[in-house]
Parts: C-alpha cells; structure tokens; sequence
C-alpha cells in the first residue's frame, strides 16, 4: 500500500499545475517545491535467459530513469541473486536494500521467436502487481523492453507509457552554413535511427500524424518548397499540391484527415488548411502579418498559430474555421512554434527573452506560463504521447544542434542518446 | 486531387515555354552598352551594423557576367533584426541591381531572403520570404520587369558566415539577389 500511495502522489504532483490547480493541500506542497518529489527506487534485475535478458533489463531501466519518476538501483546492491520467475521473490532482500517495486523477467527461445515473460512487485506490500507475456522475433527484442517499459510505467503512474514510439526528425551532417540535412527516423531513446531522404535538398519540421504511421514535412529547394506526406509503412510519398508561394509549417490535425500549414505569397504567409479526403484547401488567416505554425487541439475545434500581428511573434488561438482570432501570450519576449499538447490542456512553445531560449508550457488560455528550460537556442518542442514529456532541439553559440528532452515539470533536462547532430524532432503517436 | 495537380504541372510547363521564347528574342536584340564600372555607388558605410564589402573590387569581369554584378554592383543587402524593410544603406545597391537587370534584360533572378539564426526555424522562413519579397518590390519599383524575378526565403538554412554571434547574424540578415540565367560569359 505504501507503493501506491507514493506513486499516486507522484502521478498527482505531475497531473497538478500551479497553486490553483492542485485539488487537495497535501498535493499542492509536494507541487510547490518539485523538488520533494522524489524518483521510485525500483529493482529491475537482469532478466534469465542469456544477453538479450539483461539487454532487456537495461533498456527498461535506462526507459524508467529518462522519466525521472523512477529511480532504477544499483544491480550491485541486490542481495537475492537468481530470481526467477517461476516463484515469489525474498521480499526481505528487497526491503533491505530500500526497493519499493521489484520488475524481474525471462527469456525463452520459442521456435525461434523471443518470448519474455515478467513479474511486478510491490516489495512491501509484497505482492504481485503485474505479470504479462509478449513474443516477438529476436530482432525486436527492444521493442519488447520498451512495451514492459511501457506496462510498468502504466501500472505504476496510472497514466499510459511512451516508450513504444518512434521520433522523427532532422538529421544534420556538415558544418554550419553547408549543412546537410536527412530526414530520419529512430527510436525514442535513440536506437535504430535510419535515414529516410538522401540530402540532395533541405528537409524540415516533419510530424507524425497521431492515428497512423505516417509523416508531413518540407522539403525546401532553390526552385521552391513543397510539403510531402509520406507513409513509413508503404515508402509512398506524396505532395499537398502546388500553391503559388512558399509552403512550410505543416501539421497533421489529431484525427489525421488534416494539414494545417502556411502559404506564402509576396511575402505574406497565411494559415491554411488541406482536408486530405480530398485534397480541398481553405485560407483561414488574412492578416498582413505573419501567421504561421499552426496546431490543432485534440478535438479539432481550435488552432494555435504564431503571428506578429501586434509588432512581435506571439501566440495565437482561433476556431478551426479560422474565426475568433485572439492572443493567448502577453508575457515579456517573443514566442514561437506552438504546439497543442495530446491532452488538449496546454501549449507548449518556444520563447526568446533576455538573449536566451526556452521551452514553455502554459494553459491553452494562455494562463500559468512555466519556462522549461533555458539556454542559447533551445526550439520546437514536440510532445510525447502521454503530454510527459518534450523533445527539442538546442544548439550552443557556434555548435551542433543536438535533441534533449525535458519533462513537463522540468525536473529532469536530458541529451537524448542520439550521436549525432539533429534537430526538429517529432513524437509519433504509441506504436500498435 | 489528380485532375487540379495535373493542370498545375501544365500550366507551369506554358509559363516555362514562354520564358524560353522570351529568351531567345532577347538574343536578337541589339547587344547593350557596356556599363562603366563608376556607375555601381561604392559601398555605403552609414552604419556600424553594415558588413564589409566580401570581396574587393575587380576591374577585370566582364560586363554582363555574373562577377561583374557581384563585385561591381553587389549581390547582397543586409537587413535589422526581425525587420524586412530596405535599410537606407541598401537603397543604392538595390538601385544599382536594378539599372544593371535593366541593362541586361536577358538575366533573371532568384532573390532569397535570409535570416540570423536568433529566431525558430518556421518564423524565419515567414520572415525571409518578406526580406525577398521587399527587394522584389524594390526592384520591380525601379522599373525590372517582375517576370524576371522569383523568390524563395531560406529562413536560418542557408547562413552566408558560419559563426556565431552579433557580427556573424547581422551578416545572415539578407537579401541574396542570385542570377540564374542569361549572364554573360562565366
């Protein structure tokens, strides 16, 4: 039971935005001072069953550490050696060493297919909480670790996971001002990246539609612009279409069936959107100023936009038919590249003030603005599908950009573990 | 969806015909008086934000070639931060552009709008396709046929000086006037 009551002040502290948010007193505290909030020491031995069980182990521990609601222990420290999952473990041994969750698992050959095999404990309350199964072809054996990851993180926080997902993104070779840049995809710990254009021309801001796996981004070439869907699963690509001016900033609405995006023309860019059912598009921004950026709320009734309508980049909401335009930020700087998060209760955003760049978040009233981080160029956040946490991009003065991501409490600022230089990432939806 | 995008791709073709017949005219047309190179205004320095000219002046490009509008005329015009209006200082080297495109009429141009990198990467491609679009309009206003110009805005891809920094964005805050075709020689 003391499991539970610290994983529900956990998940509460997290869910709880601000003094005038927060339901109950007790929460409120724990909020107030984020820093009270400390990590579930949780054991996750090496699974049985070889390498690829210990491998398994530490993708899920790494997963669980990256959240920073989880404190994955030191194997060193375990005093129960060969737990298997074929009996209770010594809870004793677990308490001693201060583990309030216990993930142990195995390893099998299954005519040639992995099957793995897991246990959650409560180490005091010294019960079960969870015992699953998944097979798979041993090629994807991190795909498992990443769907108990996934399992754990859902039993633990009441909140689904989004460790199964992939990231899509920019990848950049070369030096500054001869870049080449790739669209790329890998996963969200950044395992298996794979290169999905050849850098003949610009690539840039791709996103994932949420209900499929497939990508919008631009392509930018002397000759002009264009905007491509392109379908992961098929390979097949396809353009929006042709409009007399630049196009850029495209964004699948959450059903998928559309594309919100910007069109120039002499030198005016404007919001529109494309129903992809049949290839119809409507202008929803006249304004002289620049519009663009646009993202759809989760129940697509709504878009957030940047515009400079009122002398600087602010943000923006308007009815998804483009009426009732009003401004959302009135704080000190400029604002830019605002995104809806999945839970349709925030945005979040980048914002320039004070010679620095952060990410933020705030209400999709615009209230209770909270900067995320802060460095020299930190841009274009990305959610993860259960709105937890952001990926960006940040690049020093004079270096590589590279992607971090940071939790929506800003508690825990990251590099993800990609080599390589990169920027606009992109979340894809949980993968099926 | 089909039926539009294959109008689209002819239409285009037609507008690619006619400006390949408009070249091939140009080529009857009575050769143009070389420009003297006292007719480019030397370099404006009213401005501590102004970047030194990039190259020194040569005497020896030829008139009409690309070199000749580069070094005798400049292909470049620098902006402020998160403005697209033409800066006094840019004036009379986009009025020098002009006289030059109009005493070649057979080049034309491609005028990419830059941005410093000081600025997420969506809003500078808004804001660079306003910079090319401003020396579009300046230039169309000093009498170059608009059908002769396109534009493009390269936000923050495409910095022209590589570091960081005040000196290096007040470089990358431009208008880059780049021939693509019918310059003389090489």
């Amino acid at each position: 039971m003391r499991l539970m009551t610290l994983v529900l002040t956990l998940a509460l502290a997290a869910l709880s935005f601000g003094v005038a948010a927060a339901p109950a007193r007790a929460e409120i505290e724990v909020n107030v001072n984020r820093g009270d909030v400390q990590p579930l020491p949780i054991a996750i031995p090496a699974f049985g069953g070889g390498q690829v069980g210990a491998d398994i182990a530490g993708v899920i521990s790494a997963n669980l550490n990256r959240s920073g609601l989880f404190r994955p222990l030191d194997p060193n420290s375990f005093v129960e050696k060969g737990l298997t999952t074929a009996v209770e473990p010594q809870f004793p041994a677990w308490k001693q060493i201060n583990a309030q969750a216990l993930l142990n698992g195995e390893v099998t050959n299954d005519n040639g297919r992995l099957k793995v095999s897991f246990r959650l404990w409560d180490v005091f309350a010294e019960k079960q909480l969870l015992g699953k199964e998944f097979t798979a072809s041993p090629e994807n054996w991190r795909r498992i670790a990443h769907q108990i990851s996934d399992a754990v993180y859902q039993q633990l926080t009441g909140e689904k996971g989004y460790f199964d997902t992939r990231v899509v993104f920019v990848a950049e070779t070369g030096g500054r001002g001869a870049k080449t840049k790739r669209l790329a995809i890998m996963d969200q710990d950044g395992a298996n990246p794979s290169y999905l254009t050849d850098g003949s021309f610009i690539v840039m801001t791709p996103r994932f539609s949420s209900t499929s796996q497939e990508i919008t981004y631009m392509a930018l070439r002397p000759e002009g612009s264009a905007i491509y869907l392109f379908n992961l699963d098929t390979g097949r690509r396809e353009s929006l279409g042709q409009f007399p001016g630049m196009v850029f900033a495209p964004r699948f609405s959450a059903d998928g069936q559309k594309v919100a995006f910007s069109v120039e023309r002499g030198g005016n860019s404007d919001v529109y959107v494309m129903d992809l059912r049949n290839h119809s598009s409507t202008r929803l921004t006249t304004d002289p100023a620049i519009d663009t950026s646009p993202s759809f709320s989760p129940d697509g009734t709504r878009i957030v936009f940047n515009s400079d309508r009122a002398g600087s980049p602010q943000l923006y909401v308007m009815n998804a038919d483009g009426s009732n335009p009003h401004r959302i930020s009135f704080g000190d700087g400029r604002y830019t590249t605002p995104v809806w998060s999945p839970t349709g209760e925030f945005i979040a955003f980048t914002k320039q003030t004070g010679g620095e760049f952060h990410i933020g978040v705030m209400k999709a009233d615009g209230s209770e603005e909270r900067l995320l981080t802060s460095s020299y160029l930190d841009e274009g956040p990305t959610w993860a599908p259960n709105g937890r946490v952001l990926m960006f991009a940040r690049e020093t003065s004079g270096g590589a950009s590279k992607l971090w991501s940071v939790d929506v409490l800003g508690r825990m600022q990251q590099a993800v573990p990609y080599p390589g230089a990169a920027s606009d990432p992109a979340w894809s939806p949980l993968l099926q | 969806m089909v039926t539009s995008f294959n109008r689209k791709t002819a239409l285009r073709l037609v507008l690619i015909g006619t400006a390949a017949a408009s070249l091939a005219a140009c080529a009857h047309r009575p050769k143009p008086s070389f420009p003297t190179t006292s007719s480019a205004p030397p370099p404006v320095a009213e401005r501590q934000t102004t970047p030194p000219p990039v190259a020194p002046v040569t005497q020896g490009a030829l008139p009409g070639s690309v070199q000749d509008f580069v070094v005798n005329v400049g292909d470049r015009v620098y902006f402020d931060f998160d403005r697209y209006d033409v800066r006094a200082d840019a004036q009379p080297i986009l009025g020098a552009q002009a006289d030059w495109l109009k005493r070649y009429p057979a080049v034309a141009v491609r005028i990419e709008g830059n941005c410093d990198e000081r600025g997420t990467r969506e809003y500078n491609l808004a804001l660079g396709a306003r910079r090319a679009n401003a020396v579009r309009e300046f230039l169309v206003g000093h009498g170059v046929d608009p059908g002769r110009i396109t534009t493009i805005s390269y936000g923050k891809e495409k910095p022209v000086d590589a570091g960081s920094g005040d000196v290096a964005d007040q470089h990358n805050r431009n208008g880059h006037t780049a021939i693509v075709s019918g310059a003389r020689g090489g």
